[in-house]
């Protein structure tokens, strides 16, 4: 009993750590201080990630949940530092009726922990997915749920963050760049973004039979284009043009070329053959991580580059050419 | 005894880290706070690698956790600059 | 069993505090703050519910439901954030 205590004190510690870091970003009303307390959640929640033993989240949400979108909200602070916000006040009832939703809320997520935890002695798909493991192509089962059991799941997720970037891309300009940055930054710049490339490179390569693969690495490589861009690189390391739009489809256009691939060859819809699928998982991660980069850094960048046109601009030309 | 020496090494860094942390809530200004932090920090954490690496054994893993180390050294030392320089400009305004 | 319980609790109260905020908050960023809260929330009680112990593997599928979770949730508050920015913009004008 002891001893069970005492592996369980940094579990409490964590949720307690976790649940108060989330309690002061929500009720802070200094919005800068919410999003740095939030940044620090999501760095916390990349230990109860490693915790729970799942290491492909702690370096997703380390690159993403705290460093991304921490990047995203504190330069949209940038943004709302011009406009006056109007802080209506909640009236009480409204109060109590977010607190009963809430609590019922919480009873309907209790109700589903009793049924899967206890309820039904769930037949579970970890045991399917490990004992196929061998003829998936790689060795980490993450990877493999994610590129092959479930490849269809991940070619459409791909969709929606180019959908996303289409939307940004679509609704406004991009932010104006920063200034030069002074000699200390720059120096950092220098050691950093080279060995975020090389990490990413890695993160790529190892994700096949240990933790990583194109998600951590996309967002690894997103972080080095941010970097750039804050020293005062306005393209964040992008290429322009044609050649970035290319890298924007990369992932989904290699997705579905290697997915007809097999069918023309026979197969069903991405339903590699086994031999081949170790090195087709490969080659659409290294796209799919061209890709999420891309639209990662484009995000954060807030809109079209400079000089891509918008449908008003493309309808104006129009006009005056006729 | 390596592990004794490794527990101590641990120890007096997490020291360090409690200090430093003691330092960031108590102390009057922000030149003042990041001089803490910064100063207990890196030694903290220098120290806590010492002592992992020491415990691990393998000179591998004690390469990574330098690396580690190393690279902390440089990302805090940039960014205490930035935040004071960027302080220095706000009170010049 | 008590870490997935300890766990799946606490991603339950984060979701809670979350949608709470994400309700009763009147301006666009304290709402998408409060929305990836709620979304970390719902992360960990998958994951929570993954873990089986130190001695078995866990399992892969809410893992890799997660990560995939993750990326769509950043290029979602991208396209908040964007939407935001435009609206400001063009109530500026």
């Amino acid at each position: 009993m002891m001893s069970q205590s005492l592996t369980m004190l940094p579990d409490l510690v964590l949720a307690a750590m976790l649940i108060g870091l989330a309690w002061a970003a929500l009720s802070s009303d200094d919005l800068r201080r919410g999003v740095v307390l939030f940044i620090a959640f999501g760095l916390l929640l990349a230990i109860v990630w490693a915790r729970l033993h799942a290491p492909d989240l702690a370096l997703a949400e380390a690159a993403i949940g705290a460093g991304l979108s921490g990047a995203l909200l504190l330069v949209a602070l940038r943004d709302e530092a011009g406009g006056k916000e109007t802080a209506g006040r909640v009236s009480q009832v409204s109060r109590w009726m977010v607190d009963l939703f809430a609590l019922i809320m919480a009873c309907l997520i209790g109700w589903v922990l009793w049924l899967t935890m206890y309820a039904e002695p769930a037949e579970r798909l970890a045991q399917l997915a490990n004992s196929m493991l061998e003829h998936s192509g790689v060795s980490n089962p993450v990877t493999a749920v994610l590129l092959n059991y479930r490849a269809y799941d991940t070619l459409l997720e791909l969709v929606v963050v180019l959908t996303a970037v289409l939307g940004v891309l679509v609704v406004g300009r991009e932010r104006r760049g920063y200034r030069q940055a002074g000699p200390v930054f720059c120096g950092l710049v220098h050691w950093l973004v080279p060995l975020l490339i090389v990490t990413a490179g890695y993160l790529l390569w190892v994700g096949a039979h240990a933790p990583g693969g194109a998600f951590q690495a996309g967002a690894t490589l997103a972080a080095a284009g941010i970097v750039l861009r804050l020293a005062g690189n306005d393209a964040a390391g992008l290429l322009d043009g044609m050649l970035l739009r290319w890298s924007l489809v990369a992932g989904i256009g290699l997705f579905l070329l290697v997915g007809l691939g097999v069918t023309i060859n026979g197969g069903l819809f991405l339903q590699y053959p086994e031999a081949w699928s170790g090195s087709l998982i490969l080659v659409i991660e290294s796209a799919a991580t061209a890709s999420i980069a891309a639209a990662l850094v484009l995000a954060y960048r807030g809109g079209r580059p400079d000089g891509w046109l918008s449908v008003a601009d493309y309808d104006n030309n129009r006009e005056v050419s006729r | 005894m390596i592990d004794l020496l490794a527990l101590i090494l641990v120890f007096s860094g997490i020291a360090f880290f409690f200090f430093g942390a003691i330092g960031l809530l108590r102390l009057p200004d922000l030149h003042s706070r990041l001089h803490a932090l910064t100063k207990a920090d890196n030694l903290g954490l220098g120290l806590v690698i010492v002592g992992v690496a020491l415990l691990h054994g393998s000179p591998l893993a004690a390469l990574k956790l330098l690396l580690i180390w190393l690279l902390v050294l440089l990302g805090s030392a940039a960014s205490a600059h930035l935040i004071s320089q960027y302080a220095l400009r706000r009170r010049r305004q | 069993m008590t870490q997935v319980l300890l766990y799946a609790l606490t991603g339950a109260v984060l979701f809670m505090l979350g949608v709470r905020a994400a309700l009763l908050r009147d301006t666009v960023l304290p709402r998408l703050l409060a929305l990836n809260v709620s979304g970390a929330g719902v992360f960990l009680i998958f994951v929570s519910l993954a873990y089986r112990g130190d001695s078995l593997p866990t399992d892969p599928v809410p893992h890799a439901l997660v990560l995939t979770g993750l990326v769509v949730a950043v290029s979602a508050t991208a396209l908040a954030l964007a939407l935001n920015r435009r609206l400001r913009e063009m109530d500026n004008e």
